[in-house]
């Protein structure tokens, strides 16, 4: 009667090898990561403008747009000489996202005027205080250096493209 | 009493009423937006065309239409008068060009500017303007200035309604701030710079449509949607003391006056209940103002009667649905009651 399991035995072996040659689902983290969709809603940056100025101008309209009302920001008007800092004559002084209410939803993104915020594909890494969580400009602006500025290219969309290259909507350059 | 009627609605008015005031005693959806003109303020109105409505019958003796539009705030009413403004697509397409020529000069400043949520401007362009500008030449621009250490005065934004001058002539004992030059140049100003420091000088900042003139104790200091408004009190022997304070948090970023639901201050103030008064302790407080269920200063205030009422007729449709739907929840483990 045992020989009866043989062609069963047999039947799941060919399963089992026929996986070996098929394409792995699993990454080998932390050595290999999984690739993020471009329009993945990670962590915010602010952006700097070509020169280098932050573009943010704490409209407030994110902080609004915010159904979890995770923002919050103090804004500051510019000083004689900190044109290459702030792109406007209003800044934020503060600008505080609290990550643990964030639902990463883009809001943000949506509402932002002077396309500063923007959902990246960086995750906000844990942490075990919660204080922590609470992300000010110091981990939210990007870096001055060139090669260390976000890349959000990939999540203006074609519509958000074309729209800026219509001179009579540009009401978002400076002179 | 004449009777008008305005887009089908009558009323009896006494003699001398304007189109606009008739409107607004109607109320409702067919009052003609104003950017000019102002109630408490004599000779207003007549210089900014947004409130333009068409006669469509002179009155009952002479019933023949007028041949132009006509501006309400300054149009008196006839007896047997018929009035179109949101009927007629004539005044509709009227009033978005009068909008698109406000906003010819106008900066799209407002992510900076301290009025946006609180702009005429911005509404009437939200409801009447376009998307894109048609006008391609170099915008007008000037200077930042102080009149006097209170007040901001950014040109710019200027739309020349006037209300600011009436208020210097009118509420102020001497005149000293103006409009100079004429047409495209025009520009408000005062006589001699930094005078403008009369005891109710601060009300020029309430009757602006714009963001022109601009509290300087307040500068960029909060968006308007992010501060809670308060109605309070004190007695002053200059003015009538009834103000709008601005909360946000336990602070008071600025004192206003009452606004009307047309936006048009209720009681004058003085300067000194506006500007030196800034502490809970000054004031009897009231109530929470009132805000517009429409208006961006109601963002998560949570004062809205209106979603709820929604949310409640969504309810009783939904339950009224589930009674009548025979998949309601009977006897089976899905039935929390059953529990």
């Amino acid at each position: 009667m045992e020989r009866i399991y043989l062609p069963a035995i047999f039947g799941g072996m060919i399963i089992t090898l026929g996986h070996f040659f098929k394409k792995k689902v699993t990454f080998q983290y932390p050595e290999v990561k999984r690739p993020f969709a471009p329009v993945y809603r990670g962590m915010h940056v602010l952006k700097r403008d070509e020169n280098g100025a932050e573009r943010c101008t704490a409209c407030g309209l994110c902080a609004v747009a915010c159904p979890a009302e995770a923002i919050t920001m103090v804004a500051a008007e510019r000083k004689p000489g900190e044109e290459k800092l702030y792109r406007e004559e209003k800044y934020a002084s503060t600008y505080e996202i609290n990550m643990l209410r964030c639902i990463f939803c883009g809001d943000c993104e949506d509402a932002c005027p002077k396309e500063s915020i923007f959902l990246t594909d960086r995750l906000v890494p844990s942490d075990s205080l919660r204080q922590r969580f609470v992300y000010g400009k110091d981990l939210l602006v990007e870096p001055m250096e060139a090669s260390k500025r976000v890349d959000i290219s990939q999540r203006q969309t074609k519509e958000v493209l074309e729209f800026k290259k219509r001179k009579e909507l540009q009401h978002n350059r400076l002179k | 009493m004449p009777k008008v009627t305005i887009d089908g609605k009558s009323i009896e008015v006494p003699e001398g009423t304007t189109i606009l005031n008739a409107a607004r005693m109607i109320g409702g959806d067919i009052v003609p937006p104003a950017m000019c003109y102002y109630s408490k303020l004599k000779t207003s109105g007549g210089y900014c065309r947004t409130c333009l409505v068409k006669v469509s019958k002179g009155s009952e003796k002479d019933p023949r239409p007028m041949p132009k539009l006509v501006p309400s705030c300054r149009q008196t009413v006839m007896d047997g008068m018929e009035v179109e403004n949101i009927t007629s697509p004539e005044v509709v397409e009227a009033r978005a060009g009068i909008t698109e020529f406000l906003l010819i000069n106008h900066p799209l400043d407002c992510p900076i500017c301290d009025q946006a949520g609180e702009c005429h401007l911005q509404d009437l362009g939200y409801e009447h303007g376009k998307m894109k500008t048609r006008y391609e030449f170099k915008r007008r621009e000037f200077e930042k200035i102080d009149i006097g250490d209170k007040i901001k005065l950014h040109m710019t934004r200027c739309i020349l309604c006037y209300r600011c001058v009436k208020v210097a002539d009118q509420l102020c004992s001497c005149r000293n701030h103006g409009v100079i030059n004429r047409g495209d140049v025009a520009e408000i100003s005062t006589y001699i710079e930094n005078v403008v420091d009369k005891d109710m000088s601060g009300n020029m900042i309430d009757v602006c449509p714009v963001g022109a003139l601009t509290d300087k104790t307040f500068r960029f200091k909060s968006r308007v949607w992010f501060t809670k408004p308060v109605d309070a009190h004190r007695t002053c022997d200059k003015c009538s003391g009834k103000v709008r304070l601005w909360y946000k948090g336990e602070e008071v970023l600025r004192v206003t006056a009452r606004k009307d639901k047309y936006g048009e201050v209720e009681d004058w103030i003085c300067n000194s209940c506006r500007f030196d008064h800034k502490k809970t302790s000054d004031w009897v407080l009231e109530t929470p103002s009132h805000v517009d269920h429409h208006s961006v200063i109601s963002a998560n205030h949570y004062e809205t009667e209106k979603a709820l009422e929604n949310l409640r007729s969504d309810i009783e449709k939904h339950q009224k649905h589930l009674k009548e739907s025979k998949f309601a929840l009977g006897q089976g483990v899905m039935n929390p009651n059953n529990q």
